[in-house]
């Protein structure tokens, strides 16, 4: 096991394509690390780059201590789990995670141990002697789980292992990832575009977007304090809600002035963190959780609007109402008790201590 | 007056045309089908009647092959002895065995060269990759026919005319370049996430080949080889224009040079000849149809 | 444990690797060596015994008949004026292109026969029609040669049986050639059924079923799906099959040997009988180069609907 770091790795394709713009990341040992982002973000050229599949135009990649960069694959001492699982199709279950062994000239006893002790973390003991074709997704996702393991390697790789799944399969699957880690320990490296995947599994989540990191950090630290808009709308489902605004002073009090007029107070204690920006164009960012019903609020700083409903979706334990609210979508969540219809006014209170404010110019988080 | 208003009297009116157009639909199937099993029965009768005939040709004595008086599509006395006969025949042994050396050998070079070959242009992009692809596709179609000629002078240079080990070395240009094409498609086939498992697994280029690639491909290399078979089986060109000597004859110009001369009425025995030397093929296919015909067919089914 | 002497490994390659360029380009370039020396045995299969005959073959065309002068384009111009050449280049692209339209059309109407019985039944027909297309050439038409027997034809003793005169097939030229043609539907239609037979099996279910909603009737469905679906794979076998049989040799070989009068000669078995059995290499070599510009046109249009296709297919 050990710590992997990357030192300004770009990855730039022929016609001078840069699909990864000189990352630094540090991976502490046994930690587990998701890199999320959309598609076509360079999280993936990042991990190939990592494993070895990718050259890396510059930049270096240090795995325990020795930088790997010229390494091939096979001698960097990693393990890596594919999106389509890559399990080989003529060989049994067995055989399949005894191959790396072998190649490697483990003696037989060793390599049946160390399967046997891989098949029982992943409870695929009975599946032992089946072919590939034979297996379900989740079995199969667990095998080629079980190949990674049974290498005992310094890092593992997985390259959105759980996108083949159906939705089902993929929070019992996530579940099972997380408990084999926190069994084997192995520092883990995992590419997803499903930033849930990535919330609930990382100790520590990476979100990139075109090939740069946005921002690097724990799940609910991400969730609470993004540090650009990216990350905010990223983060988080339904995504935050963001409406533009003006940022007014309103004698010592801050006020967001919306385009159709309303006002809606900053709280004193945002005042001067947001004063430098009074008069400028800025993004109000606030989450649908933070947008609610008017039924429980009993806080200070809440914004109370009466607003009219266009959708209402039951989701059973909470109810989603899509609002338009001065020429901007938005959606609010509320008590499933609530009686709310669409075209039916519905009193929302907007909760004002949680509230984001973006910079329009820099696309940062004030 | 609504349909609502006559439930009973006229039904088929009430829904109108329904009940006549299941009819119609079932009739048509009906013909359809008909139509289907008339034309397979005709094919069938035309497709197997010159081998039918040449096994019964085969079954009659000289006497009764000679007999313009019955029903040339009737055996009156079966008989084996023209099977016992040609196969008694050291001459025709002779066709057998150069034909089953020559295949083997030939079976087994393009074998060893398209997989090769076909590896390294489905995964290993090299400087002419391309264009050596689409050259094996084009020497695809160059037919021996063209090349018979030139080859005859270059074989004949080298002394091997008359010999089987000259048609070694001329066979692979029927077979290597669609081996090598059906090769390449199956290789490319394979995900390109096993080569990179194979690759983190520890494996090298010759492990990922032997491993992984031939055995995932494994239909591939079973249709290549039943073409290669085939095609090396049923040659002519070649052995017509560099063999003369009936020792170092395989089958097929055997059969046709060499059981023809002589006696007019060994009908029977070149009838049985020819099917005996027909039928390693035919076996091969019925026990092997379909892997040949998935190979063969992987372009038309796609896309 | 292993994993450890695999960290010394990992610990001592990149100081070791540093000072050459990179090892990762050399692994690259080794590998395009592999590969390489992998398709050097196919390199040498298609340049020396392809690619190197079929110029040699131009070379050899130029020569007298000694092979000791260069005569130029002699040869070509000598067999132009010959009418026995005149009526192989006749004859070959009459036989060539008559007997492919009938394959392609044959096996167009059996694939989709077959198409249109239950599955269950498909396998055990299709063994039964692929019959002709398994045994090899050169001896079924032997087979055929015995049913077109002057005195003893048992194709003419069914014809007799329903009243008609007997056929002198291979007595008469214009029989001579329609046997030829016969003979070589009756060998090529079976792979004609069966790539058309995987084509119709490739188009989706859904689509007739779409098509039937819009209102198409059978034919229609034929006419606006299933032909356009297939165009590609009907050229490209159509195409191919020109090619083959254009340079076909064995059937005419066993059937009439050219005969009668040199009337039913191909391409192929004219040059064989030029440069093999008269001895004038030079000439055959002449006659066998006549089908080049024509297979190089059909090469270039099969290559384009390969393409095509795995564009398609991408």
């Amino acid at each position: 096991m050990a710590q992997v770091s990357l030192r300004k790795i770009v990855k730039e394709y022929e016609g001078g394509v840069q699909a990864v713009k000189g990352i630094d990341l540090d991976i502490a040992d046994h930690e587990f690390v998701v890199l999320v982002g959309p598609s076509g973000c360079g999280k993936s050229t990042t991990l190939r780059m990592i494993a070895g599949l990718e050259e890396i135009s510059s930049g270096e990649i240090d795995i325990g201590g020795a930088v790997v960069n010229d390494v091939p694959p096979r001698d960097r001492d990693i393990a890596m789990v594919f999106q389509n699982y890559a399990l080989y199709p003529h060989m049994s279950v067995y055989d399949n995670m005894a191959f790396g062994l072998m190649l490697r000239k483990f003696d037989k006893a060793e390599i049946r141990r160390r399967v046997e002790n891989a098949a029982k973390i992943l409870d695929i003991g009975m599946l032992l002697d089946r072919k590939p074709k034979a297996l379900s997704g989740g079995q199969r996702q667990r095998v080629a789980m079980g190949r990674a393991i049974v290498r005992d390697p310094k890092v593992f790789l997985f390259d959105e292992p759980l996108s083949n799944l159906d939705a089902k399969l993929r929070v019992q699957m996530r579940t099972e990832i997380k408990k084999v880690h926190q069994t084997v320990r192995t520092t883990t490296i995992y590419v997803t575009h499903d930033q849930v995947e990535a919330m609930t599994l990382a100790d520590r989540v990476v979100v990139m977007n075109h090939g740069v990191i946005e921002q690097v950090g724990p799940p609910q630290e991400l969730y609470h304090h993004p540090r650009t808009r990216f990350v905010a709308g990223f983060i988080g489902s339904p995504a935050m809600n963001f409406i533009p605004a003006r940022l007014e002073a309103r004698g010592d009090n801050l006020v967001l002035l919306l385009p159709l007029g309303t006002e809606l107070a900053v709280p004193e204690h945002r005042a001067e963190r947001y004063r430098t920006h009074v008069g400028k164009q800025v993004t109000f960012g606030i989450r649908p959780e933070h947008l609610t019903d008017t039924q429980h609020i009993s806080k200070q700083h809440v914004a109370l609007l009466t607003l009219t409903p266009e959708v209402i979706e039951p989701m059973g334990m909470e109810t989603l109402a899509h609002i338009k609210l001065e020429g901007t979508e938005i959606c609010a969540r509320l008590d499933p008790m609530v009686e709310a219809a669409p075209g039916v006014p519905l009193a929302l209170a907007a909760d004002m201590n949680n509230m984001h404010l973006i910079d329009d110019a820099t696309g940062l988080v004030i | 007056m609504s349909a609502a208003a006559h439930p009973s009297g006229r039904p088929s009116d009430a829904v109108p045309g329904l009940g006549r157009r299941i009819g119609s639909l079932r009739s048509e199937r009906r013909w359809a089908l008909w139509t289907a099993y008339i034309s397979l029965i005709i094919a069938a009768i035309v497709m197997l009647a010159p081998p039918l005939y040449m096994l019964l040709t085969s079954m009659k004595t000289s006497a009764e092959v000679a007999d313009l008086s019955g029903n040339p599509w009737m055996v009156h006395a079966p008989t084996w002895e023209n099977y016992a006969a040609i196969i008694g025949n050291p001459m025709f042994r002779g066709f057998f065995y150069n034909s089953i050396i020559l295949t083997v050998c030939v079976v087994a070079i393009t074998m060893v060269i398209s997989v090769f070959a076909a590896f390294a242009l489905a995964r290993m992009k090299f400087f002419g990759s391309q264009v050596l692809a689409t050259g094996v596709f084009l020497t695809y179609l160059v037919p021996d026919t063209l090349l018979f000629i030139p080859l005859y002078q270059i074989v004949g240079g080298l002394g091997l005319l008359n010999s089987i080990w000259g048609l070694v070395l001329v066979y692979p240009t029927l077979t290597v370049p669609f081996c090598t094409w059906i090769m390449i498609g199956y290789f490319a086939s394979i995900p390109k996430e096993l080569d990179e498992a194979a690759l983190i697994d520890g494996a090298n280029w010759m492990q990922m080949l032997t491993k992984i690639f031939i055995p995932v491909a494994l239909p591939g290399i079973i249709a290549a080889t039943i073409f290669a078979f085939t095609v090396s089986w049923a040659a002519f060109v070649y052995p017509t224009a560099f063999i003369t000597r009936p020792d170092e004859m395989p089958l097929t110009i055997g059969v046709v040079s060499q059981l023809i001369r002589g006696d007019t009425f060994a009908w029977g025995q070149l009838m049985a000849g020819a099917l005996i030397a027909a039928l390693p093929p035919v076996i091969v296919y019925a026990f092997l149809m379909d892997y040949y015909i998935a190979g063969l067919t992987a372009g038309a089914t796609k896309g | 444990m292993a994993s450890d002497s695999n960290a010394a490994v990992l610990a001592a390659r990149p100081a070791a690797a540093r000072p050459a360029s990179s090892a990762m380009k050399r692994f690259a370039r080794r590998r395009s060596t592999i590969a390489f020396l992998m398709t050097l045995p196919l390199i040498s299969v298609i340049g020396g015994l392809v690619v190197w005959p079929a110029g040699y073959a131009i070379y050899l065309s130029m020569l007298n008949r000694r092979q000791t002068a260069f005569i130029g384009l002699e040869n070509f111009d000598i067999l132009l004026d010959s009418e026995t050449f005149r009526s192989v280049i006749w004859q070959s692209c009459f036989f060539a292109i008559t007997a492919v339209l009938l394959k392609a059309l044959v096996g167009f109407w059996l694939a989709h026969m077959l198409h249109h019985i239950p599955t269950k039944g498909q396998r055990m027909w299709r063994g039964m029609l692929l019959v002709p297309w398994v045994i090899p050439p050169a001896l079924s038409t032997l087979g055929w040669w015995w049913m077109f027997d002057p005195s003893y034809s048992s194709i003419n003793y069914l014809i007799n049986a329903i009243g008609f005169p007997s056929v002198p097939w291979l007595g008469e030229p214009w029989w001579a050639r329609i046997s030829v043609i016969i003979v070589n539907v009756w060998y090529g239609a079976p792979f004609f059924m069966i790539m058309y037979l995987a084509a119709l099996k490739s188009v989706p279910d859904q689509l007739y079923e779409a098509a039937a909603i819009d209102g198409a009737t059978g034919w229609q469905g034929l006419r606006h799906i299933t032909l356009p679906m297939m165009q590609n794979i009907i050229s490209i076998t159509v195409l191919f099959s020109l090619i083959v049989t254009f340079a076909n040799y064995d059937i005419v070989r066993v059937l009439t040997n050219g005969g009668p009068r040199d009337l039913t000669q191909v391409f192929a078995s004219y040059a064989f009988q030029v440069g093999v059995l008269s001895g004038n290499i030079p000439r055959g070599a002449a006659v066998s180069l006549f089908m080049f510009p024509l297979l190089a046109v059909i090469a270039y249009f099969v290559l384009r609907g390969v393409n095509k296709r795995t564009k398609e297919m991408a």
